[in-house]
């Protein structure tokens, strides 16, 4: 323990650095904030997400900076500590006065922070797959809302694997239970009977799965072809696919199509038993073309390591980047509220090779597909939607949501959940 | 002295197969080099339902390379090459393999894996190559490669390939072949257009797992037309049930057992610490972690199935000098105050947290499972996966190491003998400081054997540790403190009424209902199930 604590010495000196120069740059810099948890169990998946968005800074400063000045990236960290987002939502707004926020992975983060970007008027790009029912006008949702990954992902299931059973398996909270909750509907509307769905619900981290495998393995061997949806989060797949290997569940029979698990959570697992098995996302890393080589390339420079992955939250900071930098160069200014005027409508390169639009509801345009696990720890897209999806804020599957729209570019409407059956808005953040 | 001994025979037939395929090979008009190689470069821009296609007309090419080829595309390791245009295998992990040319087998060398572009292949079609190739196998002399093609007809099957399994049932010589072979045919009967068969059929499947004959069976038992035969059908079903719960029991046992034991290798070290010491170590779960991330330095250097018998000793020394280190640097200037101790130690499992975050990166750490703890070992239909088993029989293993260090060596003598009366053992003698940094480091250096067992179960990352340090607690003071035996039952009886909680309440629900147990549990008696007798009893 003595041992490693020249470690941090290091990080000290480039902190106060930092500091010094923020000092020194004060005046003609545009600062960015990093919002994204360095400590505790999120820092798995997000520090990724910093290091990201300091390679894109990074690029963009080479580039000549935005509207003639340099960015400035002001990292703090949350340490997967909910209320301490907050706080640190408000530090980066009020006391660093940074012109945007790149930041937050959990759900529960983002309600946390929400309150703080409304009441400051800032702005918050949100990188990550999440389970809709929301639309603020101060966050700019560039990851997958359920209807550009679930819904999609069960029509391949549906159609192409002529799944008729269904086990639903999530970890215990807001992201998979909405998640669920719309797949449910979704299935029933379509035809699926009560007693051909599964659902199952496991604690944080859960490792221990045989109990649950061997139910699936049951429910699979009714003579009817059955996948597992998987919601299950980070931490706890890795025993859940052990398990599967050890109990001999292969793909060919029960193939898991998991909407949490990409190219980060597999380099973390010998993925030689899951060779088959599913994700749905918006990108993979082993996509090929000219884009998205050249992220991996840059990637692969910024983070002097050729090993390192890339995956889907990372191409929606890219693309959430890029589109905050021409929206400022559009309004020609970093004022929140020109800023978020312009973003609506505005377009930028997905790594895919096609163009993610921003939609009025805040949510972007994106293609989905599905990827089969390699034993390299990568996915072969093996399905691929025809065109772009665009992002549904509110789910036309669940009863409460099926009438609400989100519209921030129509005066009329201007609103986060407007109710076409009332023409009414009813406030900003209601359930 | 004989003309031809037995391997001679095998050589002489051997030599002859060889003559047969080749003489054989060359009389029907044999695929050209050519017309494979048209074949494969179709894969190339092939959808999946063109490549299904394709599949199909390679299966029914006769060239030897065919199964090669495609058992390549069935483990992703067909490659297309655009300059010069080819297909490729390859092989080798990382960013460079290395190819050889798919129709003639020759050599070239490593190239670049974003140079390749990997034929794309699904489970549709990897189930589709392996009943080609299986078919294939059917009059194998290999009994396996029999086997699987038995198999994979038992999941399709065709009533066109009946023919076939009739001719092999009436040559094969291993009983449980025969065995299958019988159950197919049955399978096919039971789509036979006569009602006699039918029923027939049901009755002879009866009590039959697979889930392929369980689930015709139960379309028959719902849907047939012929009474008697549905029947006969729902007869059969019901066996299979009745099967089927008493499987479910001794498989549920068996978790329970096994998630006992793990909670068991969790909650010993801390026996040690917390029950004879009196020492709330929060740090506990943080050299479990020390010995998972051992396991996995240790895989860097070591083959894996070499990996574990060096990784535990190894895991018990770095963990356990660990534990000395923190005992002789903060928790021997805090006894007696179980507040401080636990305020301290938990500072310590942050630390280590954050310091393996820094060192190793936040990110989990892969570690591989031996060869010898993949897979399942059937009792009868009983399938126990098999890394589960080892690791009961560690922690039996372990439990049993550590009852004879405590009961038979001197240092367990003095550890006792401190535990119990510390005074009085001071006065006799016993370096009361060095038996309490020396009972640390055992009880540390078993957290980290255990965090070997763990590895294996779960993620290595730097939160491993949390994740097991209340349910240690929980098994400790339910077993009663300072109680060895105590921790034993409670593991095992935690672990089984977890498991049979679990099925009809769901996960989540299960540990919420044992927890309240607990807690009841606790206020009717607060020393646990063995509580500690004696003066000890009254530290």
């Amino acid at each position: 323990m003595i041992k490693t604590m020249p470690k941090f010495l290091p990080w000290l000196a480039a902190g106060a650095l930092a500091l010094g120069a923020t000092l020194a740059h004060a005046a003609d810099t545009i600062k960015v904030g990093v919002l994204h948890s360095l400590s505790g169990t999120m820092a798995i998946s997000e520090t990724t997400l910093k290091d990201t968005v300091l390679m894109l800074i990074d690029a963009q400063n080479k580039k000549g900076g935005l509207l003639g000045k340099q960015l400035e990236p002001v990292v703090v960290d949350p340490a997967s500590n909910w209320p301490l987002f907050a706080e640190k939502a408000r530090e980066l707004l009020q006391k660093d006065k940074v012109a945007v926020v790149f930041g937050c992975w959990t759900s529960v983060s983002r309600k946390s922070v929400l309150p703080v970007f409304e009441e400051l008027n800032g702005i918050l790009f949100y990188p990550v797959q999440y389970e809709g029912e929301e639309s603020s006008r101060n966050v700019f949702y560039t990851g997958a809302a359920p209807n550009q990954q679930a819904i999609p992902a069960v029509d391949y299931l549906m159609k192409d694997l002529k799944v008729q059973r269904w086990v639903l398996a999530g970890t215990d909270y807001v992201y998979p239970r909405t998640t669920n909750k719309i797949l449910e509907a979704y299935l029933k509307a379509k035809g699926v009977k009560d007693e051909d769905i599964m659902i199952n619900y496991t604690p944080f981290g859960h490792s221990d799965w045989q109990s649950i495998v061997a139910d699936i393995k049951k429910f699979g061997s009714a003579g009817k072809k059955t996948a597992v949806v998987s919601t299950i989060n980070g931490d706890a797949n890795v025993p859940f696919y052990k398990e599967l290997g050890n109990q001999g569940v292969s793909a060919k029979d029960i193939p898991v199509v998991a909407f949490s698990v990409g190219e980060e959570e597999l380099s973390g697992i010998d993925t030689k038993p899951l060779v088959g098995h599913l994700a749905a996302w918006n990108y993979f890393m082993s996509v090929k073309n000219k884009a998205n080589d050249a992220f991996i390339k840059e990637w692969h420079t910024f983070i002097k390591d050729p090993k390192r992955v890339t995956n889907d939250p990372m191409e929606a900071t890219y693309i959430g980047f890029n589109m905050w930098v021409k929206a400022v160069e559009k309004a020609k200014t970093t004022d929140p509220d020109k800023v978020i005027d312009a973003m609506v409508g505005i377009e930028a390169p997905n790594l895919t090779g096609g163009t993610a639009k921003m939609l009025p509801n805040h949510h972007i345009t994106k293609p989905v597909l599905i990827g089969e696990i390699q034993g390299d720890g990568q996915f072969d897209v093996v399905w691929k939607t025809k065109g772009l999806v665009a992002g549904d804020a509110w789910s036309d599957y669940l009863p409460g949501s099926k009438d609400l729209v989100a519209d921030w570019a129509d005066p009329k409407i201007k609103c986060g959940n407007y109710n076409t059956v009332t023409k009414k808005c009813s406030g900003q953040n209601v359930k | 002295m004989p003309v031809c001994a037995p391997a001679c025979v095998r050589l002489k037939l051997i030599l002859f197969l060889l003559a047969l395929t080749l003489c054989c090979g060359s009389l029907p008009a044999r695929a050209s080099d050519d017309a494979l190689r048209t074949t494969l470069l179709q894969l190339h821009d092939a959808d999946f339902d063109s490549k299904a296609t394709l599949i199909e007309t390679l299966a029914a090419l006769d060239h030897p390379r065919v199964a090669l080829i495609l058992n390549a595309l069935s483990a992703s390791q067909l490659y297309y090459q655009a300059d010069p245009e080819r297909i490729v295998i390859g092989t080798g992990d990382g960013a460079e393999i290395t190819i050889e040319d798919a129709v003639s087998g020759a050599a070239l060398g490593p190239v670049t894996k974003r140079d390749l572009e990997r034929i794309t292949t699904n489970n549709q079609m990897r189930s589709l190559i392996e009943d080609r190739l299986a078919s294939l196998g059917l009059s194998s002399a290999d009994p396996q490669q029999r086997r699987a093609a038995v198999e994979s007809f038992l999941r399709n099957p065709d009533p066109a390939g009946a023919e076939r399994l009739k001719a092999r049932l009436a040559v094969e010589t291993d009983s449980k072949i025969k065995e299958l072979l019988t159950l197919s045919l049955a399978l096919v009967d039971l789509s036979s257009p006569d009602a006699a068969v039918r029923t027939k059929a049901a009755e002879a499947l009866g009590g039959q797992l697979q889930p392929e004959i369980r689930g015709q069976l139960a379309k028959a038992a719902a849907e047939d037309p012929d009474p008697a035969t549905r029947e006969a059908a729902q007869r059969a079903v019901s066996r299979t049930e009745f099967r089927l719960q008493l499987l479910g029991g001794a498989e549920t046992l068996f978790f329970g057992l096994s998630l006992g034991s793990v909670l068991i290798l969790a909650a010993i070290g801390l026996a040690v610490t917390f029950g004879v010491m009196g020492v709330i170590n929060m740090a506990h779960g943080e050299l479990m972690m020390i010995g998972a991330y051992t396991t996995w330095l240790v895989q860097q250097w070591l083959p894996v199935n070499w990996s574990l018998p060096v990784a535990i000793p190894l895991a018990f020394l770095v963990a356990g000098l660990m534990g000395i280190a923190i005992e002789r640097g903060i928790i021997r200037f805090l006894y007696g105050r179980p507040l401080e101790t636990l305020l301290a130690t938990f500072g310590v499992s942050l630390i280590l947290q954050q310091a393996v975050r820094s060192i190793f990166s936040p990110l989990n750490r892969s570690v591989a499972t031996p060869d010898w703890m993949s897979g399942t070992l059937a009792f009868g239909p009983l399938e126990l996966t098999l890394n589960r088993l080892v690791i009961v029989g560690f922690c039996i293993a372990v439990f049993a190491l550590l009852w004879l260090a405590l009961q038979r060596t001197r240092l367990g003598l003095e550890v006792r003998a401190v535990a119990q009366n510390r005074a009085m053992a001071r006065a006799m003698g016993v370096r009361s400081a060095r038996v309490d940094a020396l009972t640390f480091g055992l009880g540390s250096g078993i957290a980290g054997v255990a965090g070997v067992a763990l590895s294996q179960l779960t993620n290595v990352g730097p939160n491993l540790g949390q994740s097991y340090i209340v349910d240690s607690f929980m098994v400790v003071v339910f077993g009663g403190v300072g109680n060895l035996w105590g921790t034993l039952v409670a593991g095992l009886s935690l672990g089984v009424a977890n498991k049979l909680l679990e099925p009809w309440s769901g996960a989540v629900l299960a540990k919420i209902v044992v927890l309240i147990f607990l807690i009841l549990f606790i206020q009717k008696r607060p020393r646990g199930l063995f509580p500690q007798r004696g003066r000890a009893a009254e530290v």
